[in-house]
């Protein structure tokens, strides 16, 4: 089963790029606004701005504004 | 920048026509060949007719052709709605219409002609993989082209789902098509024996998991909100469902070659994250069906968001099977039975066509600057077609296939088989029979589509929607 050298890596590399996209989409603030993003495709004008892009790394990126 | 003011509805308006007609033709093998099956001497003694020449060219037709363009279709649209952004590269994009319809081209004549490389769901020659190749980037460029120059910071889920099927779609393309040219028109895989069924089950389940799974549910998480004016149920729950889906999928294949050569511990693997599976896969089941909590009565007069909510119960139903089926026990009595390809088609024609109808059915008339479609009658007519059709399918092939498989394995007390092969052959007539019916209620239900998208569009001026303004302040 020599291909399994082959399969198993390339799954640990494709994990490893899931995992980059994942840890990209938190620290730039991809998870902070889990509620209006839903809205916005309703809205075909465009909604007002939420103002969740101008988080930065650093902050914590979820949980800071649970309760809006 | 200054065409930049509409979205680019040329592209999607070319790819939604042609899945209605790379629809009727996939299903109409499709029919023939359930036909063929009954009745044998269909073939009229042409090898071009051949069931198994036929059968990769259904397949080919309704997964790449039908579900492609509506993949195509449908991303491109909601890649620039949610971006807020028209589509990125014109001239590629047009260039992935006018490739894909001739990669279909190409295997509409050559699986006829019996060229294939012998590898389900990969059986196109090396140069048309190469083509594919060319399309798929082209396709991956102009898709995250337009996710980078959007205008609204937040990725909308639907379109991590389609970026992530179009990227997996690319990779397993390239591994499992290596091959080494013998002419023209042959090549031999590079991988050979186990191995090389290892790479195609890889490859086999993932393009079931990303192209048929992952790229539909992008459409799902668009157009089920945008038909039903609502949000999603849980944005959250669609966020954790695509990570799960993505994270766990992968290795999933082996499940296809349970009690071959494969190793017995990746067969185990295989089972194992095959059953992990349902739960992201139910999870998002859920997020889609409860869109509409609080508006159900939506459903009695809506017959679009009947097409996308069945879609979603039997999109329910396959990923409950599945992952039933891989189970070591259970496959022992399914495998190489039809009820597999009842399973396949409750996938298939369940969700995946049944989604797409709904998405097409939204997205048609918006196209061509009309509300809705030309009849909405006929969508209630179509879907009820269309849903008895399914029901009848999958339902013949789980009662052909449980008996297939007790009458493979009943045993005599002196251990001879009790059946032979032809026995089981000739039990399975009223099956097929009832299993072309519900084919040939299917095939009609799209042959009503395309009159109903004909007189929509008929005479009607093709409208690119203006670009609103608002969001350029996220700029």
């Amino acid at each position: 089963m020599d291909i399994l050298y082959l399969l198993i890596p390339l799954s640990v590399v494709l994990v490893f790029l899931i995992g980059a996209a994942f840890w990209w989409a938190l620290r730039t603030g991809q998870f902070d606004d889990l509620d209006s993003p839903a809205h916005r495709i309703l809205l075909d004008e465009g909604p007002p701005d939420s103002g969740q892009e101008t988080k930065k790394v650093g902050e914590s990126p979820l949980g800071s504004h649970r309760s809006d | 920048m200054e065409r930049q003011a509409a979205y680019n509805y040329d592209v999607v308006r070319q790819f939604a026509v042609m899945t209605v007609v790379w629809g009727i033709v996939g299903m109409l093998v499709g029919v023939v060949i359930a036909a063929q099956l009954i009745w044998p001497d269909l073939n009229f003694g042409v090898p071009w007719l051949s069931y198994g020449r036929l059968r990769p060219l259904h397949t080919n037709a309704v997964i790449f052709a039908f579900g492609g363009s509506a993949l195509f279709a449908t991303s491109y649209y909601a890649v620039q709605r949610t971006c807020h952004v028209r589509l990125f590269g014109d001239g590629l994009a047009a260039f992935t219409f006018w490739g894909w319809q001739a990669v279909i081209v190409l295997a509409a004549v050559t699986l006829p002609l019996g060229l294939t490389t012998g590898k389900e769901y990969a059986e196109l020659e090396w140069p048309i993989d190469i083509l594919i190749t060319l399309v798929w980037v082209s396709y991956a460029v102009v898709f995250f082209g337009t996710l980078a120059k959007r205008k609204v910071p937040h990725i909308y889920v639907a379109n991590w789902f389609f970026g992530g099927f179009i990227l997996t779609v690319a990779l397993l393309h390239v591994v499992n098509s290596m091959e080494i040219p013998a002419g023209w028109f042959k090549s031999y895989s590079v991988y050979a024996g186990v191995q090389d069924a290892m790479v195609q089950w890889w490859y086999g389940h993932n393009a079931v998991g990303f192209f048929l799974t992952a790229g539909f549910l992008g459409m799902m998480y668009y157009f089920v909100p945008k038909q039903a004016g609502r949000p999603i149920y849980s944005y959250r729950l669609s966020i954790v469902h695509f990570w799960a889906l993505i994270f766990t999928y992968m290795w999933a294949g082996p499940h296809h070659l349970h009690y071959t050569a494969l190793p017995d511990w990746a067969q185990s693997l295989g089972m194992l994250f095959s059953l992990i599976l349902l739960a992201p896969s139910w999870g998002g089941m859920i997020n889609g069906v409860m869109t509409l909590s609080g508006a159900w009565h939506k459903l009695r007069t809506d017959p679009i968001l009947k097409f996308l909510i069945t879609a979603l119960s039997f999109y329910g139903m396959s990923t409950f099977e599945g992952p039933m089926m891989s189970i070591k026990t259970v496959n022992a009595l399914s495998h190489y039975t039809d009820w597999t390809i009842g399973h396949v088609h409750s996938g298939a024609l369940g969700w995946v066509a049944m989604i797409s109808i709904g998405s097409l059915y939204y997205l048609i008339p918006r196209l061509f600057g009309r509300t809705e479609m030309h009849s909405v009658r006929l969508i209630t007519l179509h879907f009820w077609v269309s849903t008895i059709g399914v029901v009848l399918y999958i339902a013949s092939m789980w009662i052909a296939g449980v008996m297939q498989g007790l009458m493979w394995r009943a045993a005599n007390a002196d251990g001879t088989l009790t059946y032979s092969f032809a026995e089981t052959v000739k039990a399975m007539y009223p099956y097929y029979g009832i299993r072309l019916l519900g084919g040939v209620l299917f095939f009609s239900g799209m042959l009503i589509m395309a009159y109903n998208v004909w007189k929509t569009i008929a005479g009607r001026k093709p409208v690119d929607t203006a670009i609103p303004a608002v969001a350029a302040a996220h700029g």
